[in-house]
């Protein structure tokens, strides 16, 4: 479990490749490709055309179908409910990507250096980006609750009153926050230290000579270094933060009334629990325009990352 | 001194790195392993004692959890292997057929929240009856397992040199055989990278079998998430539940860290 399982080389499997094939190879390989392309057309490409058209259309299930236009988009725009769920993702997602972020590169740091057993501590801090987000949010859930839940009697431990965590509107952003912290900080650690393998060690070691301490280290060298890598890892996580939705369904459903229903959350009520498809629909393209601008950002911050490293 | 000290407290970030996880980990067992009784105790008991195993046995008795297991052995194992199927080739297409569009349409794909899909494919099964069935959560899987699978054999393909598949073509290979005999066997740690990360992200997806899972089909997650709701809650069996429902996902981490480790810095991107 060296450092040499974490390909320093995080632009490589971006589409630019480096092949030698010549172009007039190009057509052969389309067949490769067929089968692949006719299942996207049907899962993927047909679910987005289709929610396009829908999201024009005013229909509730067991309704008739009526042209509206972008009346949705116009109807959202004054929804209190909408708009509020668009602050909750926007407070949401701006703590669930900084934190991590600090976190996951602190933990990057530790985790280049050699130490005993660096293996076994980077399997164990990894764990919970992989387990069932359902699963350990019922574990939270458990945790948080207000009597019996051990996360109050640990803050009674050291004197602190007990927090209402997700039963409080105030508090059950940040609350919900950590547990996306919880799942989320290895991948931006993992990312990182992808970063940290491919550095150089002269400028260390002139450094060193300068008599620079770590934090000047760190600072003028190292963070200028891997910055490229924590931007990817900030892209990411803001899409990922975005898309949030298991923990928050899990444990909250969105409350206490609608005080943690964010974008996700709300439309996935639009949809399932009132069977608007036309307006919910008006919420995916808006969604998937946001994403979409993160995904351009994604791949200019991919060849960024590829122009440096 | 100094050393020491630094070295002390290098040990005390890596506790507090490690810690969180171990916890909560820690936790899920401590809650699956006592009874009723200490479970819901203030202050809260930390050590069973003495451990019951009677969550477990309830879980399977009282639940249909072997009905639910077989479920997602059945969607995750179908979708992972329909994936690798369509997947492999797909990526090996792209990455020798220069299909950079088709790439970013994948990456898209991969950023695209989960739900989003779910409003067409659901009123697409409801029209063809399959809502309800295993087949329409297999076929709403490949949404998660086809893109990253694809996306990550890319990677592996462009870093097989070309060389290698056009001397077997000299050799009178067809472009078949070449990807069959050279590129393929050259690409298998891509492969197990995408087949581990494919099954995983499967494995814990919950959205689909909400929407889509009939009260046979459903898969692990959206079944212990009801068993909540149900019968009110119970937390030794929650947990024991949920503790079943994310080891099988646990122990493929532990086995296979490395590759993990490798497709994630890599591609990047979860699923959701």
């Amino acid at each position: 479990m060296t450092s040499t399982s974490l390909p320093a080389d995080l632009a490589s499997p971006a589409p630019a490749g480096a092949a030698s094939a010549s172009a007039d190879f190009t057509p052969r390989y389309w067949l490769f490709s067929l089968p692949a392309v006719l299942v996207i057309g049907a899962v993927i490409v047909f679910p987005w055309l289709f929610t396009l058209y829908m999201s024009g259309q005013d229909w509730k299930i067991g309704g008739g179908v009526e042209f509206v236009g972008l009346g949705n988009f116009a109807e959202l725009m004054k929804d209190q409910r909408f708009i509020e769920s668009m602050g909750h993702t926007a407070y949401f997602t701006v703590l669930a990507v900084v934190l991590p972020i600090v976190f996951g590169t602190a933990a990057a740091l530790v985790f280049h250096r050699e130490f005993p057993f660096r293996g076994l501590l980077r399997t164990i801090f990894v764990m919970p980006m992989m387990a069932t987000p359902v699963a350990v949010a019922l574990v939270w859930t458990m945790m948080f609750h207000p009597q019996l839940g051990v996360l109050n009697y640990l803050l009674s431990l050291v004197g602190i009153g007990p927090s209402g965590w997700v039963y409080e509107p105030s508090t059950v952003i940040p609350t919900l926050v950590l547990v996306e912290v919880w799942h989320w900080t290895p991948l931006v650690m993992l990312i990182v230290l992808g970063g940290l393998a491919g550095l150089p060690r002269e400028p260390y070691e002139s450094a060193l000579i300068d008599g620079a301490n770590d934090w000047h280290m760190f600072r003028h060298i190292t963070l200028p270094l891997v910055w490229p890598f924590i931007m990817v890892a900030i892209v990411i996580r803001t899409i990922d933060a975005l898309k949030a939705f298991d923990t928050i369904f899990v444990i909250t459903q969105g409350g206490p009334g609608t005080a943690s229903e964010t974008l996700n959350i709300f439309l996935y009520l639009q949809a399932f629990q009132f069977y608007k498809i036309g307006y919910a629909s008006a919420v995916v393209v808006i969604f998937f325009v946001i994403i979409i601008m993160l995904s351009l950002l994604l791949l200019y911050a991919r060849q960024k990352s590829k122009w440096n490293a | 001194m100094n050393r020491t000290l630094k070295k002390v407290g290098f040990w005390a970030s890596v506790f507090v790195l490690v810690s969180p996880a171990v916890l909560v980990f820690l936790w899920m067992i401590s809650l699956s392993l006592k009874n009723e009784l200490d479970n819901t105790a203030f202050p809260p008991v930390f050590i069973p004692n003495p451990p019951t195993l009677k969550n477990y046995v309830d879980v399977f008795a009282q639940n249909n959890f072997g009905l639910y297991l077989w479920n997602s052995i059945l969607v995750t194992g179908g979708a992972v292997l329909l994936g690798l199927l369509v997947g492999v080739p797909a990526g090996y297409g792209i990455a020798r057929g220069k299909a950079h569009k088709f790439a970013v349409l994948i990456l898209v794909a991969r950023m695209t929240p989960a739900l989003s899909y779910l409003i067409p494919l659901f009123l697409l099964f409801q029209i063809t009856g399959l809502v309800g069935s295993i087949t329409a959560l297999v076929i709403t899987h490949l949404v998660i397992t086809i893109p990253i699978i694809v996306w990550i054999m890319i990677g592996y393909f462009e870093n097989v040199p070309m060389e290698l598949e056009d001397a077997s073509r000299i050799d009178g290979a067809t472009t078949w055989q070449a990807f069959r005999h050279v590129a393929l066997p050259l690409a298998k740690p891509g492969i197990v990278v995408g087949g581990i990360l494919a099954f995983i992200f499967s494995w814990n997806n919950f959205i689909f079998s909400v929407v889509l899972g009939g009260k046979a089909s459903r898969t692990l997650p959206s079944a212990v998430y009801n068993s909540l709701t149900f019968e009110q809650i119970s937390w030794g069996p929650l947990a024991a539940a949920a503790l079943l429902v994310t080891l099988p996902v646990l122990l493929v981490t532990v086995v296979a860290q490395r590759q993990i480790v490798a497709g994630l810095s890599a591609g990047g991107l979860k699923d959701g």
